[in-house]
């Protein structure tokens, strides 16, 4: 018998101006009581001024197994990046 | 706060679990990727032997974290102070936070949290031998902080970079939160030691008995550890038992002396070739005889455990029925 309450995932902004992070997991019956054990386990020491806790169900992620044809393509188009484009040194605010 | 190693404490499984009918390639590519220290992540494929050692071990030191708050919890109404009171309770609230954090680590491996209890209540489960050991004086808990959380952070400092990827993001929260349990022992032993002759034989006595346990929480001698090899090739272990304990008599031999308080072993002796301290035999069969479950509280701590969870049970249902209602009365409401 299972009896586990549901999986919520907690994410914590640090401080203002920061995006919040993963943090951890934990258990809980409801979105109220997800918080307030967030609260408890994971802000016991001021890591943050905010909590998001999200059902670990609710999560879609990708396959590992397909981390090369998802990622992969993005490492021959240097010429996104700006270090790709040789301009002049006379040349200024480029 | 702590994780022993169990393994070959039952003698008739000493053989190293076996690799076995797995995709050679894929395990070619696994063994690859962990040699090349990268971090294996729960929807990576992984051997069998991988998967299973990190539940025992991450659920091992889980039930450790949650049994150890019971001798802790125990002494918070007797604490001295008001001080040693808010210090102790935040403690046990901590090891309560590791528990959960290891808990999760393990359920990223597709057990579930009430398997893991349930393997610890009925016994199936094992959890570290340093709990079923009594605490009998206050020093006992200055000795527990300063020895027992030291040795398990020895333990944990390399296992924030074990393969496992949430394992290893959960030692990094435990390494963090753990320094305050072994400096506020140590002050505790200090305080002891500095007090009344009354008070100083307490805090003799408390090192007396938590020394040689506490050296036995690194596991058993390397070529009595047989999960050892692969678990070190797997990065799943950074450093043998034999290394850490090392370690663990180098740093605390100076502990002591610093304090006035004297380690219990006359073989304990400074090595200058070897550059460590040589120090006496280990009783294993005592070490067994405590995994088997007879350490002298051993009874007590699972049946108060067991009480704990079972006494608990009507709380945790309720929350479920409580938040099923609101869910429907919200459905019902839009």
């Amino acid at each position: 018998m299972n009896n586990d309450w549901p999986l919520w995932e907690v994410f914590i902004r640090g401080k203002g101006g920061l995006s919040h992070r993963h943090a951890g997991s934990l258990h809980a019956a409801d979105p109220a009581m997800a918080l307030d054990h967030a609260r408890d386990a994971y802000t016991r020491r001021m890591e943050g001024v905010s909590l998001w806790v999200v059902p670990s169900a609710q999560i879609v992620a990708s396959d590992p197994a397909q981390a090369g044809p998802l990622f992969e393509p993005a490492e021959d188009k240097i010429y996104r990046h700006p270090t790709f484009y040789t301009i002049p040194d006379n040349v200024k605010h480029l | 706060m702590y994780t022993t190693d169990l393994s070959g404490k039952d003698k008739k499984k000493s053989e190293p679990t076996p690799l076995k009918q797995e995709d050679p390639k894929l395990l070619a590519a696994f063994e690859a990727r962990v040699a090349n220290d990268e971090f294996i992540e729960p929807k990576d494929w992984m051997p069998e032997a991988y998967r299973r050692t990190l539940v025992r071990q991450i659920s091992q030191h889980a039930h450790s974290e949650i049994v150890g708050m019971l001798p802790e919890g125990n002494w918070i109404t007797r604490a001295p102070s008001l001080r040693r009171k808010a210090i102790l309770l935040a403690k046990v609230q901590d090891e309560g936070g590791h528990g959960l954090y290891l808990y999760a680590a393990a359920e990223t491996l597709g057990t579930s949290r009430a398997e893991m209890i349930e393997a610890l209540h009925s016994g199936k489960a094992k959890y570290s031998t340093i709990f079923n050991y009594p605490t009998l004086t206050w020093a006992d808990i200055g000795a527990i902080g300063w020895l027992v959380d030291g040795a398990a952070i020895m333990n944990q400092v390399p296992l924030q970079r074990t393969s496992f990827g949430p394992y290893a993001r959960a030692m990094v929260r435990v390494c963090k939160e753990e320094s305050f349990h072994q400096r506020q022992g140590y002050e505790i032993m200090m305080a002891l030691a500095g007090g009344s002759r009354e008070q100083k034989r307490m805090a003799q006595d408390a090192l007396a008995r938590w020394w040689w346990p506490s050296l036995m929480m690194f596991g058993p001698p390397d070529d009595k550890s047989p999960n050892t090899e692969q678990s070190i090739r797997w990065r799943i272990k950074r450093e043998t038992n034999d290394e850490l304990r090392q370690k663990f008599v180098d740093v605390s031999v100076p502990q002591a002396e610093a304090i006035g308080l004297s380690i219990p072993d006359k073989k304990l002796k400074w090595n200058e070739a070897r550059g460590h301290y040589d120090y006496g035999e280990i009783d294993w069969e005592e070490f067994y005889a405590v995994v088997r479950g007879e350490g002298s509280v051993a009874k007590e701590r699972m049946q108060a455990r067991v009480k704990a969870w079972e006494d608990g049970a009507w709380v945790r249902d309720a929350a479920l029925v409580h938040a099923a209602k609101r869910t429907a009365a919200k459905i019902a409401a839009e």
